[in-house]
């Protein structure tokens, strides 16, 4: 009885699948889905620069961490926030407590006059965040043609291939090619939108923020070439969005190393204990 | 109860027998993974992964206790408090990577147990009752697991929350309503978000509760085994311990070196970038999907496209459930009387040319964009799973010829075994 009601119940979803599989077949035959410019020019993040955190031994470059820093302070901080790092974290890019404190003073927090009780700033402390260029969402769209700039805290991790695609993004804006003028006219970059190949849509709000050679003066005396800067700086928000990384990896091989230990040990108790396990013929 | 050669448990230590005479709690661990259970000798390593699954189990609720110490199941701030545990709290970085990876082998675990249960027909009398409690342990699972993937607060974490309640509201007359009352409002919002953190914290010692109860019944008959003959005489089996314990020791080894190479290495590789964004209900994700472990549902899910007197999206919905029920019925549809596959041989043919193809490319279609040609393949694979468990099953298992099986165990490993007897070294000297 159950075996009759299943075959029917069986035969039942099969006929409905099987129908809508030809349903859909009719559909993709008679009407094919039309390319979209996303399918046709859409390219996956650039492969050849490499950063030093990657890899199974990777360290950070302290040096272009802080010279990506600097990028994000000049450049991207005047829209970007990075609210989930503190100035006191930068003590990681090897700053001392002095120029931890110094740097955050640099910056204006949002404050409380203590006098008044009105909304003011403040220099900032280690152990503030860094502060929104924007008081809120509303005005960060009504300064951005209604375009938010997204927090960069996260950014490298919430892309696939996070640190390459940050690096694309900067490096990539171009002019559209004739072939995407010609075989999708409607996407072409409109009004306060910027042709970039390696973005989701091909069309961002965000002008290109690095556009000449030097500038950011870098202080380790390092050529500020648009390359250079965006590599920098993507190595910079590999650090915001994991601060833990290289601890993570340098975690890793110890634990392994233990393991394969015990694992070894393990095969072998596993080997002298099954040895008397044969039962022997009484021949 | 055990086999009539299971050794007793006698305590030699003073407080042992103490213990045994007021609380016989070593004696009921000495008869579930000590020398006092016999065990079929023949055990190969897909045995492992029952022990494995409970490991899973208790890795993840130990991890996820303490997460809980740090976390804040509030709309408002979840988001920011796990980056808090992943920058500010010593070793948070490597709890939640171990608990949000652990999810994804336990389910690797679970799948593969579950399969090989499939293919050694596990679920055959006398062992129905494990095998519809296994069911009962998956479906919990697969509701913690996805509650615990809409705690970070991420855009996904939103949205699949949206989309599996929204499932509900297939359910003609009642389905929007339920969905509300689900959800606590109209769309996933704070009551949400905490009813999932509380039941996420609960749900895991319930599974607890079942896999005590799918332990106890497998010790009424004893494991099963690759021939698939039962138990007949003492040289069939070895006591669990010493001989399974070092076995499942080796294998524990081996799943926690791939593991944690997994944490330390790969931490995002399983999960999705759009869930290190914080929740927005103005911004629906290019594709919605959910994690991979759900990949071969979600594709029977989304294979119904076409409204055939009810709504497609009901279709999808009943299919999706009826994929895992129908694994309740399995012990009634597969009547043949040889257990392992290893002697069906259209069952075979059928397990391994159908079956696992097909779950490959469900699995592929679930996490591939809603888009042709990905939706006709899930069609197919679809229609194939059904036909599968409740037609070729139970038709082959009336047609099919088995091959030979082997007299008993002992002849399986050993060739003969007719005078076979343990070796006078059988017992290990420990």
């Amino acid at each position: 009885m159950i075996r009759l009601v299943g075959i029917l119940v069986g035969l039942g979803f099969t006929f409905v699948v099987l129908l809508t599989f030809l349903v859909g077949a009719y559909t993709a035959a008679t009407e094919p889905a039309a390319e979209t410019a996303e399918h046709a020019f859409h390219l996956s993040p650039k492969e050849d620069v490499h950063f030093s955190f990657e890899g199974p031994v990777g360290h950070w470059d302290i040096a272009q961490l802080q010279r990506g820093y600097k990028v994000y302070k000049e450049v991207c901080s005047a829209c970007h926030s990075l609210k989930q790092v503190a100035f006191r974290n930068l003590a990681d890019l090897g700053y001392s407590e002095a120029q931890v404190k110094a740097e955050a003073a640099a910056w204006r927090v949002p404050g409380i006059d203590p006098n008044t009780g009105e909304a003011t700033t403040r220099p900032g402390l280690p152990t503030d965040s860094f502060p929104s260029p924007y008081p809120n969402s509303v005005a960060a769209a009504a300064a951005n043609n209604n375009a938010i700039p997204p927090d960069l805290s996260l950014m490298t991790k919430a892309r696939h291939e996070g640190s390459h695609y940050v690096y694309s993004l900067l490096t990539g804006y171009q002019e559209p090619s004739t072939e995407l003028a010609e075989r999708f006219p409607e996407a072409l970059p409109g009004p306060g939108l910027h042709h970039n190949p390696y973005f989701a849509n091909l069309n961002l709000a965000m002008a290109p923020p690095l556009t000449t050679d030097g500038q950011v003066t870098f202080d380790d005396g390092t050529a500020a070439t648009v390359d250079q800067m965006s590599q920098d700086v993507a190595a910079f928000l590999t650090w915001t969005a994991e601060p833990k990384l290289v601890k993570r990896k340098q975690t890793g091989w110890p634990v392994l190393g233990f393991l394969l230990f015990a694992t070894i040990l393990a095969w072998f108790a596993k080997k002298s204990v099954w040895a008397n396990a044969k039962p022997r013929r009484e021949d | 109860m055990s086999f009539p050669w299971a050794k007793n448990y006698e305590p030699v230590n003073p407080v042992m027998k103490f213990m045994d005479e007021k609380l016989p709690l070593p004696r009921l661990v000495y008869n579930a993974v000590g020398a006092g259970y016999p065990v079929p000798r023949n055990l190969s390593y897909f045995w492992n992964f029952g022990i494995l699954a409970g490991f899973c189990l208790v890795l993840q609720i130990v991890t996820g206790v303490v997460l809980a110490m740090h976390y804040a199941a509030n709309s408002g701030i979840a988001f920011n408090s796990v980056e808090h545990i992943m920058r500010d709290v010593n070793w948070g970085w490597m709890l939640r990577y171990m608990h949000a990876n652990g999810a994804s082998f336990f389910f690797l675990v679970i799948y593969i147990h579950i399969f090989r249960g499939f293919f050694y027909s596990s679920y055959k009398a006398p062992r129905e009752m494990i095998w519809l409690l296994g069911v009962v342990i998956f479906l919990l699972t697969m509701a913690t697991a996805f509650m615990g993937y809409v705690l970070p607060w991420g855009q996904m974490s939103f949205w699949g929350a949206k989309v599996i309640t929204g499932l509900f509201s297939a359910i003609p007359l009642v389905g929007e309503p339920i969905q509300i009352w689900l959800l606590g409002g109209f769309a996933p919002d704070n009551a949400a978000l905490n009813r999932f953190f509380s039941l996420h914290f609960m749900l895991p010692f319930v599974i607890l509760g079942v896999v005590i109860l799918h332990i106890w019944a497998l010790h009424i008959p004893g494991s099963s085994n690759p021939t698939g003959v039962e138990v007949k005489q003492e040289s069939d089996t070895l006591p669990f311990h010493p001989y399974y314990t070092a076995k499942d020791g080796f294998g524990l080894g081996v799943f926690l070196l791939i593991y944690f190479a997994f944490v330390f290495f790969f931490p995002n590789m399983l999960g999705h970038p759009d869930n290190y964004i914080e929740a927005n209900p103005l911004s629906t994700p290019a594709h919605i999907v959910p994690e991979w472990y759900f990949y071969p549902f979600y594709a029977i899910l989304r294979a119904f496209t076409f409204d055939f007197i009810i709504p497609a999206k009901l279709w999808g919905v009943l299919a999706m459930f009826s994929a895992i029920l129908v694994w309740f019925f399995l012990p009634w549809l597969d009547k043949s009387p040889v257990r392992s596959g290893h002697y069906r041989p259209m069952f075979r043919k059928f397990f391994w040319f159908g079956l696992i193809p097909c779950m490959a490319v469900l699995f592929y279609c679930g996490g591939a964009p809603a888009e042709e040609p990905f939706v006709m393949i899930s069609q197919i694979a679809t229609a194939y799973y059904f036909l599968h468990f409740l037609v070729i099953l139970p038709i082959i298992s009336s047609i099919e010829r088995p091959e030979p099986l082997p007299f008993s165990i002992t002849e399986a490993v050993l060739g003969s075994d007719k005078k076979a007897v343990l070796g006078e070294n059988a017992e290990p000297a420990v």
